[in-house]
């Protein structure tokens, strides 16, 4: 196990310090070693496999959402289903994905897509319930084909609640990346590993300021996102 | 024209909303479905674009059975709005009156210039296109519905009780423009209201329904107010109904008399009961005691020929003196209406 997670080896520089560096020092000398456990490389792991969670859980969300709004019954089961997986402790659910997908990226990415489509099929399935009946109403008799309303004007009201639920997705799958750490593949959370076998603390300091700023991006990323989707909305709040 | 042809819609639980109703919405004419809640009104209307299919017989538009036709096809040819306007929250108000243009696949341009062209035509300020329809009253919301409904210009157009949700001002002047609207383009409308006063501004023909879905009595206004089927419709037509029935009589040929006016300063020697003063630019000041004694008195106006004989009596006893002023499209006084001529008038309409 200790090999496997030191399968990159660590820098050489973490081990021959002559006197401890200082944070900027260390960050510069660790920044693109042009081996895996770079602080540049582990950021974009993180970004992986924090990102692919995010859009796969959306993409997987919408339709089981849609699917629990037409047949009501399956809401239920379904959201219960995800609601269970969600409550599961990740260490377990990891040793039992590493005997399916081994130490790798997809260990960590699957359980987070789940925790993504708990969160979502709520956000979906209540954002269909904002749109008005007498909305929905007006729009039959107007003449849409079922898709056409789905598409133009229940999909297009209901994602206030969905892009809320979003940053909610978005902002804990990029801290919970971290806890991938404890297979070797924790992004960023590489970083406080690391700190137990060297109590030194800069690779703590970047680990923790990097998953914060990447969190705040994100969310402001969606911000972004919602208004330019949703002009109707920031209308509203502004009146 | 819409004809039912004995429609019967039986829901699943088994309620009968609507039994075996037949009737004919003519073309270019406003047919009203009036009843208390819960007698099929909806039920009814929804059946004529298929939002509801009806369970036994047959419903026609223009001799074509509504059952033959493509739901999404049938409903972009017949407009249709409801009480909530159920205006579209995310678009700018142009692109919720261009809808249906936009479903027709008419190109950008064109729908864009015929909504805005709309919003004028029901009385909204074109700068309206450009805002959200949460920016709007609950009444301008409504023209915005109307003129969605009319924006790719459908024969046919089914309202439902669209203007019961906003206050009684704005409902007036909504009926007014509906009226004034209809003048213009003469579609088959069907109306549904709960307001049997509503019906009667609004219908050239009323269908009266009772709970259960059957029809109690269609009639032109006039002949409702005058001749109820039944208990039914008598007790939901309210009281008052031959006053509100001197809303159809016409004031046209009401006798008047010129001969009772007098310049400002009229210092008595008539021997009328009452004078009506009149300022030099001919317009009234009040009414005067033949002795010149007292103030000005109150007055009220009508316009012979296009008020009613209900307007006119209206006129007549908002006054001490009883007798209603006559006035022209200026407001200049045309002639006095004395309760002999009033009285003569009534006993007419009495007999007709
Ligand atoms: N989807 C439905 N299922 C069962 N009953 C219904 C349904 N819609 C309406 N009804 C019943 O049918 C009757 C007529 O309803 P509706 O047409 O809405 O009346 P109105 O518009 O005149 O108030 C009512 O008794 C109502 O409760
Ligand atoms: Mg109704």
């Amino acid at each position: 196990m200790r090999d496997a997670l030191l399968a990159d080896g660590p820098p050489a520089i973490w081990l021959v310090a002559d006197g401890p560096p200082t944070i900027w020092e260390w960050i510069a000398r660790n920044w693109d070693t042009g081996r895996g456990g770079s602080i540049k490389n582990l950021l974009g792991d993180h970004l992986v496999m924090s990102l692919v969670p995010i859009v796969a859980g959306l993409a997987l969300a919408l339709p089981l959402g849609l699917a629990s709004v037409r047949w009501r019954w399956l809401y239920q089961p379904t959201a219960g289903l995800f609601n269970v997986i969600y409550a599961l402790p990740s260490l377990p659910v990891f040793m039992l994905l590493i005997s399916v997908t081994g130490l790798s990226k997809t260990t960590v990415i699957i359980p987070l897509t789940f925790y993504a489509i708990a969160v979502l099929i709520p956000a979906v399935v209540d954002g269909l319930g904002s749109v008005p009946d007498h909305v929905r109403q007006s729009a039959v008799a107007m003449g849409f084909t079922p898709l056409r309303r789905l598409l133009r004007v229940e999909l297009p009201i209901a994602t206030p609640v969905v892009l809320a639920g979003l940053r909610v997705v978005a902002v804990s799958s990029i801290s919970l990346v971290s806890v991938g750490a404890v297979i070797g593949e924790g992004g960023l959370g590489m970083l406080f590993t690391r700190a137990y076998q060297n109590p030194f603390l800069p690779p703590v300091i970047v680990g923790i300021v990097l998953i914060v700023a990447l969190a705040l991006v994100a969310d402001a990323l969606l911000v972004l996102a919602q208004r330019l989707l949703t002009p109707w909305v920031r209308a509203r709040r502004a009146s | 024209m819409i004809t039912f042809d004995s429609v019967t819609k039986r829901y699943p639980d088994g309620t009968v909303a609507v039994d075996h109703l037949s009737l004919e919405a003519p073309t270019g004419e406003v047919t009203v479905f009036v009843g208390p809640s819960g007698c099929g009104k909806t039920t009814s209307l929804r059946m004529i674009n298929r939002m509801i299919d009806a369970t036994e017989g047959e419903i026609l538009l223009d001799g074509r059975p509504v059952r033959e036709i493509d739901p999404p096809t049938l409903r972009r040819g017949i407009g249709y709005v409801i009480q909530q306007a159920g205006l579209f929250p995310h678009k700018k108000i142009v692109d919720n009156i261009a809808t249906v243009p936009h479903l027709l696949g008419w190109d950008r341009g064109k729908a864009r210039a015929r909504a805005m062209e709309l919003l004028e035509r029901v009385g909204l300020d074109p700068a309206m296109g450009e805002r959200y329809p949460f920016q709007l009253s609950g009444g301008q919301q409504q023209r915005v519905g109307v003129a969605r409904a009319l924006a790719a210009d459908p024969p046919v157009l089914l309202m439902d009780e669209p203007f019961s949700a906003v206050d009684p001002i704005v409902r007036t002047s909504l009926q007014d423009e509906l009226l004034r609207l209809q003048a213009e383009l003469n579609k088959t409308i069907v109306f549904v209201t709960h307001d049997i006063d509503e019906a009667i501004k609004l219908g050239d023909r009323v269908a009266v329904l009772r709970v259960g879905g059957r029809l109690a009595q269609l009639a032109d206004p006039k002949t409702l107010l005058s001749e109820p089927a039944d208990d039914f419709v008598r007790e939901f037509l309210g009281r008052d109904r031959g006053i509100r029935r001197l809303q159809f009589v016409s004031t046209e040929g009401l006798r008047l008399r010129t001969d009772l006016t007098v310049p400002e300063g009229y210092e008595g020697g008539r021997s009328e009961p009452w004078l009506l003063v009149v300022t030099k630019d001919g317009r009234p000041l009040g009414w005067i005691a033949g002795d010149g004694r007292g103030g000005p008195e109150p007055y009220g106006t009508f316009r012979p020929g296009q008020d009613s004989m209900r307007a006119a009596l209206d006129a007549a006893l908002l006054s001490p003196s009883g007798c209603a002023v006559a006035v022209d499209e200026e407001g200049k006084v045309a002639g006095v209406a004395t309760r002999e001529a009033l009285d003569a008038a009534l006993a007419e309409a009495a007999d007709a």
